[in-house]
């Protein structure tokens, strides 16, 4: 397999995420989820805070390794905020923000790091309780592979490395289109041998 | 409703096709020359193009505010066919359901005024009354309560509407596509689309950003005024008369596109036309987007010379990158050959219509 990767803040695509560094920002409470090495944004913008131990006491950290093994847990744990909590995987993750999302204020500030598919899925959870886009950061950091949903079965394949790949679901070949919904925390897949089956070009690792 | 009631081609003067968009593929246009060809030069390159969507020329397409043609039972029955095999086609966020009361007011209020021999509306207070012959439909309703139609209020009106619709609301300075239905759409998901904003939606479409249309464009729309409507033209091309060319079902339609022989171009080439409006909404001050898609095959385009000059010279120098975006770089050669033999070189007038 060749290996061609495209960077992850490409600025050919204008529906994708934005992303920048997290910076510490005043709040009543900072609800803080990551994975992979998003352990190491949220370690980075601590330190940027300048009153730290403030802010560890209204803090609410939930992390889970990345998609290929990366645990940052132990340091994440190590920084002594209020709440710590470490799920096995996203899904495993999810649920609990839902409950925290049911009690958070206005003034709540989130920190999302890691991922694309552990930032989306989140601010999809966020964002549907009501919270204003601007106080949502988020900052990519560690595995780039990304969560496709098929156009087609609507089965979504997480951490997909190639294009094309297997749809997990239906099987077909798809091309991973660069086009994002943030509803559906994924980008979108579609066939690429419709027009001519069987005729499915080399798969490219494109997302690591 | 739906699929329950008789379709008598007999009816209504015979004006309505008894035709099909699908497998037997009986779609064609009695007159062409009403198709609203969509170029007014011998060149195309994307902009805003928006003009302000008024009464036209009576006979064409933009007579009226909707357009109702031949083609409406047909394209009905195929509309809830499709909504039948995928429900996710029609999508409503919660927050939409007043704006889809606009548009059912808009439309009703609409062809009921320009269309009196098939369509009514009669109003006592927020007391209903809707008749809509050519599809048999008669409903008594109350205004804004979604508990007396069959279903909530977009979807209730788009199953007797031409055309795929979405719902902009307005917010942080952009439009968020919240609701819309497709079915007869050039490969778009409304169930991927639903949600996202107007820069958003537009991701996929080449060159258009670094132009700054999508820019100039929301500028525009956001300064859009109710009881003042706007149109603009969008086209691509298809293979057999579908309207259906979704993303979801592209396997089942991609397949077509590797049939076209130089013997068949002429019959199963179809340009592929869709005339978008756009308009403000009252109570929601939501904009609804129409966009409506008209097919003609290059047979019947070429009845007309200067169409035929023109669509031969459009798709010959279209640059690259907007004939695959179209899904139509396999074809092109094939058709720039079987047009050329309808372009003998003379020069074209301005603007769209036919000149004889």
């Amino acid at each position: 397999m060749k290996t061609d990767l495209t960077p992850i803040d490409a600025p050919s695509i204008k529906s994708r995420p934005v992303y920048a560094p997290l910076e510490p920002r005043a709040g009543k409470l900072h609800v803080i989820v990551a994975d992979d090495a998003g352990a190491d944004a949220v370690a980075d913008m601590l330190v940027k805070a300048n009153n730290r131990s403030e802010m560890l006491s209204a803090i609410h950290v939930m992390y889970c390794p990345g998609p290929t093994g990366t645990d940052g847990s132990a340091k994440l744990e190590a920084l002594g905020a209020a709440q710590f909590f470490r799920a096995p995987t996203i899904p495993a993750l999810m649920p609990r923000l839902v409950r925290v999302l049911s009690d958070a204020h206005m003034g709540t500030q989130f920190y999302l790091a890691g991922t694309e598919s552990l930032i989306g899925q989140a601010e999809r959870e966020i964002m549907n309780t009501g919270f204003p886009f601007a106080s949502i950061q988020k900052e990519q950091r560690g595995s780039t592979l990304r969560r496709v949903q098929c156009v087609h079965c609507k089965g979504i394949t997480e951490n997909v490395a190639t294009d094309p790949f297997k749809c997990s679901h239906c099987g077909l070949s798809l091309f991973v289109r660069d086009h994002y919904s943030r509803r559906m925390a994924a980008f979108q897949g579609v066939n690429i041998d419709a027009e001519d089956p069987g005729l499915v070009p080399e798969s490219v690792v494109r997302f690591k | 409703m739906s699929l329950d009631f008789k379709f008598a081609p007999d009816d209504f003067g015979g004006f309505f096709r008894d035709e099909t968009f699908r497998e037997t593929f009986t779609y064609t246009n009695s007159n062409p020359r009403r198709f609203p060809f969509p170029f007014d030069r011998d060149d195309y390159m994307y902009s805003v193009n928006m003009e302000p969507h008024v009464p036209g020329r009576p006979g064409t397409a933009f007579e009226h505010v909707f357009d109702v043609d031949e083609h409406y039972i047909a394209e009905m029955i195929d509309r809830a066919k499709v909504l039948a095999e995928d429900p996710l086609r029609c999508q409503s966020l919660p927050h939409m359901t007043l704006a889809g009361w606009d548009v059912l007011e808009l439309i009703m209020e609409a062809k009921a005024r320009d269309y009196p021999q098939w369509f009514s509306l009669t109003k006592d207070g927020n007391r209903w009354h809707w008749v809509n012959r050519p599809l048999g439909i008669e409903q008594s309703f109350t205004f804004l309560d979604e508990s007396t139609l069959p279903y909530p209020p977009f979807e209730y009106i788009m199953r007797q509407t031409q055309g795929d619709w979405t719902l902009q609301d307005e917010r942080d300075g952009t439009l968020w596509m919240d609701a819309g239905i497709a079915t007869s759409q050039a490969d778009w998901s409304v169930d991927f689309d639903v949600g996202m904003n107007f820069h958003e939606w537009h991701a996929p479409v080449p060159l258009a950003h670094e132009k700054g249309v999508f820019d100039r464009a929301l500028k525009f729309l956001l300064k859009l005024q109710h009881g003042a409507p706007v149109r603009r033209f969008n086209w691509t091309m298809t293979v057999n008369p579908l309207l259906d060319t979704a993303p979801e079902t592209y396997p089942k339609w991609g397949p077509m596109k590797a049939t076209i022989t130089p013997e068949n171009l002429g019959q199963k080439q179809h340009l592929r036309v869709e005339l978008q409006t756009l308009y403000r909404l009252p109570r929601s001050n939501a904009i609804a987007f129409d966009i409506r898609c008209y097919l003609c095959s290059f047979d019947q385009i070429v009845t007309v010379p200067k169409w035929a000059r023109r669509l031969h010279r459009v798709i010959r120098d279209l640059p690259e990158e907007l004939a695959t975006y179209k899904g139509f770089i396999r074809n092109r050669p094939a058709m720039v050959e079987w047009l050329s033999k309808y372009d003998d070189g003379a020069p074209t007038s301005p603007g769209w219509w036919p000149d004889d």
